[in-house]
């Protein structure tokens, strides 16, 4: 007898600690969707792996009925249009020109930002510093006093920043600034991610982060 | 949702991504104002209307900003969904192939372009990023193959999103070959994208926006001669 998730067809390859990957969970949990997980070995990709995104060979690939989707953010929206309950992007065209935009943001800025946070030293980490608090910045912005990114409902631009909530710890140590004294509607925002079973379930605790990037800071011979 | 409607375009002569958006408009037979910026300068409309990135295209519709090349095309396509053809496709898994395509197209092969067009005839910089360039091609050259079935572009009977992303830079890429003596669109090597690249340069919603060359050259020149003094400034 098939499994629920054998039913739906999907599984997805990624990577524990990856925010690209998780975006990918999280959309999928705030679906309801039943899925594999496969956990792959960045150091030594599988077969299916690089049979399903050849040209990148990296993970999140979302694989629905044997067919790959790439790239993590076009996963979400795959994701929303195939299960259409908890839309994820309103339906007001404008509103989803914005969302897009900010998600796209997100994309630009964060994660490259990050790495030259705890990768660089002296003037180009200064550099990092300054760019990391003006990103989160013009995010508290665009959140306002709102609930979420999405208003009163957890959308688009709340599960491509969600899993980097994770890192702001690391973001903050690495930096050596506050992300709550900066931003303190993005710091309540945080929480209320956090409050949420589909993000808390996809997201690894601040510190494992730390510890990951500590590895990775010997692999690459910083500090 | 057509008729009175205020639509308007901040634009360069010259940019791919404005002449994406100008595609999409053409598309679906929507009059719009286009206000060219001046090369150089940041007009106060645009300065207010993306204060985030500070770049063109902007589309502003009923005083209304949207940003960013193909998420513009895409909010044309939605709002007047039921003008002109569909320039994403209907079908989920199709439009996130579309969707991958354009990333794709943006993140690998605009920049390594770019670099032809901007390097100092740094030999070897300038055949690195030519190699790259074919690359990304060649991948498109299968992909063409695959999504076209047969027909004139990407999305089928007419231009796509994929043709509009893939598209935009032609006329770069012609002038490229031309600043740096490379051949990137060969024949031989991509039969079915130059044939392809004919169709869509002589489409009704693209053959008025295309650029000539020789012009483009010009610019090319131009870019890279600005580039060069704030690099030693």
């Amino acid at each position: 007898m098939a499994t629920a998730a054998e039913k739906e067809g999907v599984v997805l390859l990624d990577f524990w600690v990856s925010p690209f990957g998780q975006r990918c969970r999280i959309a999928l949990a705030e679906k309801g969707v039943e899925y594999e997980y496969k956990e792959e070995n960045l150091s030594d990709k599988s077969p299916l792996l690089l049979k399903m995104n050849p040209i990148h060979k990296k993970i999140p690939v979302l694989i629905h009925h044997g067919k790959p989707i790439c790239e993590s953010l076009v996963i979400v929206q795959y994701i929303d249009e195939v299960w259409s309950n908890n839309p994820l992007l309103p339906s007001d065209p404008y509103e989803r020109a914005k969302a897009r935009f900010w998600a796209d943001f997100v994309d630009k800025k964060v994660s490259e930002c990050g790495t030259r946070l705890w990768k660089l030293k002296g003037e180009a980490h200064e550099e990092a510093r300054k760019d990391m608090i003006e990103i989160l910045k013009l995010l508290e912005g665009e959140l306002g006093d709102k609930k979420y990114f999405g208003g009163e409902i957890f959308g688009f631009v709340d599960v491509a920043l969600a899993p980097f909530t994770a890192w702001f710890y690391t973001y903050e140590t690495c930096g050596k600034f506050s992300i709550e004294k900066e931003c303190p509607k993005l710091t309540a925002w945080a929480k209320r991610c956090k409050e949420r079973e589909t993000v808390s379930k996809s997201v690894h605790h601040p510190h494992k982060v730390y510890e990951y990037v500590g590895k990775l800071k010997k692999k690459y011979g910083v500090e | 949702m057509a008729g009175d409607q205020e639509l308007k375009l901040l634009g360069l002569w010259g940019s791919p991504f404005v002449m994406r958006a100008r595609i999409a408009l053409n598309l679906k037979g929507v009059g719009y104002e286009f206000l060219e910026e001046v090369l150089g300068t940041k007009s106060e409309l645009l300065l207010k209307s993306n204060p985030v990135y500070k770049k063109i295209p902007v589309l502003i519709h009923n005083g209304k900003p949207i940003c960013e090349s193909m998420i513009i095309v895409q909010y044309i396509d939605e709002v007047w969904a039921t003008a002109g053809p569909s320039i994403l496709p209907s079908d989920p898994y199709d439009r996130a192939i579309a969707r991958f395509w354009a990333v794709y197209i943006d993140d690998k092969l605009f920049p390594s372009l770019r670099k032809i067009v901007l390097a100092n005839a740094d030999d070897e910089e300038t055949a690195e990023a030519a190699d790259q360039v074919i690359a990304g091609l060649q991948l498109l050259e299968e992909a063409f193959e695959k999504f076209s079935k047969g027909k004139d572009f990407f999305g089928g009977e007419s231009v796509g999103c994929i043709d509009i992303a893939l598209g935009c830079y032609v006329g770069w890429i012609k002038a490229a070959e031309k600043m740096a003596g490379v051949k990137l669109l060969d024949k031989e090597k991509l039969p079915l994208l130059m044939g392809w690249a004919e169709r869509f340069c002589s489409a009704d919603a693209v053959k008025e926006l295309m650029p000539e060359v020789d012009k483009l050259v010009e610019l090319g020149k131009v870019l890279r001669a600005r580039l060069n003094a704030a690099a030693t400034k």
